[in-house]
């Protein structure tokens, strides 16, 4: 009986210390990558690096302030159009959402969550570059802002129904109309939580490469208007790391650090100052 | 006929009640419910709109082909051979090696998290375990090129030596190929599973865990018997959701898949994916009817996807339901 009990023992720790391996181990894929990037980007940054313009192949310097330029304009395009209307869906969900057509729109927004993001770009490319006949930043930004908008969407609904009742009652009984309740006191309440999640969602669109291949295509030189291709960050990086040339994969790596310190430091930041830790943005 | 007239009343009964103050509602009120409203809708229009305008740029495929080009291995733009098997081959069996890959050290970590860890501990872990999900496709991709590529490369004749008794395990070590795409998707669904599985198993009722244990039963044993059972759909949908992000993972699979669209029984062989074919080759396509071939394979990924994450989030809904509910 002892031994019987005894080998039960020994299996529940041997389990627990598997599974405390595992996470171990999902941890330090994570410090492994960061650590990485950092160590083969580091070397490689300098001021040159990110105020100049791509050098033509052969010649050693050059840098990828165009894409810098590039990634900032495109996301920013790309959140002026996907935010106001995540936001707004997301107010109508937790106003007015609950029932069928709520029920539906949540529906559609997760699943469109789950699209694979170059399906967003072949989207944008039927829809965009394919009328206009040729690629554009345009194009870019609205690949990008239909990824963006469904996580917008659900982030927004969930702080605007952590608000509590007695607030919007409190206003509703001094004969405040409803959509002023909505727009003056429960959007300003719940306005860290939507900053939050925008700011997650534009993390999240920064580093898309796959949208942006065949939408705003990419441009060595500095970007010529909206209608025209532009540049971006990780469609470059991916540009330089399949070229053949040590001198482009030196910068892609540089490239890398610079997108991923942006993702990285955006991400925590808001999470850690904003919000406590709730789940992945599914 | 007064069975009708009830049903009518209540309906008036139920459409007042639902308003706020139980008063007619002002016309600014409703003008603001329905612009908001108008939003909501757009979410639904886009979605209907993904799949109907992907329908109509991959027409000529369909019609031209038909359903056979799903099942048709050649491509050859060049000689105008259209067939999507090797693309679907490559994506199903990469994202199910990382499944199997992902799976046990995702549901490892996520009951380290959940049952073992203190919940400071189990907070901060998971924190940054969502950071993991954060990193780029593309910045994995690269170190997928430089790093695991040539890692595999070095290992590969090893596996051959010990496991070339399997035909998965034959061929010319290249690098790149199957085994290396499944290795870097299971590095970027794991957090997802890890997450969403530790999400579940905190939702299992504590009673229900307590009973077990009041019963003699070791801490493990409860885990087993009680909270991953519990947990079962919502692991299921965990699953399901990485299942669909690995299916169209683009950029890290695109680095180090090998691109050839060929099947082959070896995971050390090259291959290629339906969302790499699509990333490859949509900006140099060669005709029409290359280009909706390139449209009918993001179609069918579409339809995957859909058909996955519809799936997968019904399971997760019904069990935070019912952990909710508990």
């Amino acid at each position: 009986m002892g031994g019987y009990s005894m080998r039960r023992k020994i299996v529940n720790r041997l389990m627990f210390a598997l599974t405390a391996l595992c996470a171990l181990a999902s941890l330090s894929t994570l410090f492994f990558v960061l650590g990485y990037i950092s160590y083969r980007g580091l070397s490689s940054i300098n001021w040159a690096f990110v105020t100049r313009l791509p050098k033509p192949i052969g010649e050693t310097g050059g840098g990828i302030a165009n894409s810098i330029v590039g990634s900032a304009k495109i996301v920013g395009l790309a959140s002026l159009m996907g935010v106001p209307v995540g936001v707004l869906g997301g107010v109508y969900l937790s106003e007015y959402g609950h029932n069928k057509t709520g029920f539906c729109i949540r529906y559609a927004a997760d699943v469109l969550t789950g699209i694979p993001s170059i399906v967003m770009g072949l989207f944008a490319y039927v829809l965009v570059v394919i009328p206009l006949k040729h690629f554009s930043a345009l194009s870019g930004s609205v690949a990008l802002a239909i990824i963006m908008v469904p996580v917008v969407l659900r982030n927004t609904e969930e702080f605007v129904q952590l608000v509590p009742h007695t607030i919007r009652e409190a206003a509703l009984a001094l004969g405040v109309p409803q959509w002023k309740v909505v727009m003056r006191v429960v959007i300003p309440t719940a306005s860290r939580g939507i900053v939050t999640g925008s700011l997650l969602a534009v993390t999240r669109i920064a580093g898309e490469t796959a949208p942006l291949l065949f939408t705003s295509f990419g441009n060595p030189f500095w970007d010529n208007g909206w209608m025209n291709p532009m540049a971006a960050l990780p469609h470059t990086i991916f540009t330089y790391a399949i070229s053949p040339y040590e001198e482009l994969h030196r910068q892609a790596w540089a490239a890398a650090l610079i997108l991923i310190a942006f993702v990285i430091a955006v991400n925590a930041g808001t999470r850690l100052l904003l919000r406590p830790s709730t789940g992945v943005s599914h | 006929m007064p069975a009708v007239q009830r049903t009518a009343a209540e309906e008036r009964i139920d459409s007042r009640s639902k308003r706020v103050t139980g008063l007619r509602e002002r016309a600014g009120d409703r003008a603001f419910r329905w612009f908001v409203a108008g939003f909501g809708w757009m979410i639904i229009a886009l979605a209907v709109m993904v799949g109907l305008q992907l329908a109509v740029g991959s027409q000529l495929t369909w019609t031209k082909l038909g359903a056979p080009f799903l099942w048709k291995s050649d491509w050859d733009p060049v000689a105008e051979k259209f067939g999507a098997l090797p693309f679907i081959y490559g994506t199903l069996v990469s994202s199910a090696l990382a499944l199997l890959i992902a799976i046990p050290l995702g549901v490892g970590s996520a009951i380290f998290l959940a049952e073992l860890a203190p919940r400071r501990v189990s907070d901060a872990c998971t924190f940054l375990i969502e950071l993991l999900a954060a990193v780029p496709s593309v910045i994995l991709g690269l170190m997928g090129i430089f790093l695991l590529v040539p890692a595999v490369r070095s290992v590969e004749p090893t596996l051959t030596k010990f496991l070339g008794f399997l035909p998965l395990f034959r061929g010319v070590p290249y690098g790149v190929g199957l085994l290396t795409a499944g290795l870097i998707l299971s590095i970027m669904i794991l957090p997802f599973i890890t997450v969403i599985t530790r999400e579940v198993l905190l939702a299992v009722p504590r009673s229900l865990k307590e009973a077990m244990l009041a019963l003699g039963a070791t801490h493990w044993e409860t885990v087993v018997g009680v909270s991953l059972p519990y947990a079962r759909s919502g692991i299921a949908g965990a699953v399901f959701l990485s299942l669909g992000r690995a299916l169209g993972e683009t950029m890290a699979v695109t680095m180090v898949i090998g691109n050839t669209p060929k099947i082959s029984w070896s995971l050390l062989d090259p291959s290629y994916s339906m969302a790499a074919v699509i990333a490859n080759e949509l900006t140099e396509a060669v005709g029409d009817l290359h280009l909706s071939s390139l449209i009918a394979i993001g179609l069918t990924l579409f339809a995957i996807t859909v058909v996955i994450n519809g799936l997968a989030r019904l399971m997760i809904y019904r069990v935070t339901r019912r952990g909710a509910a508990a």
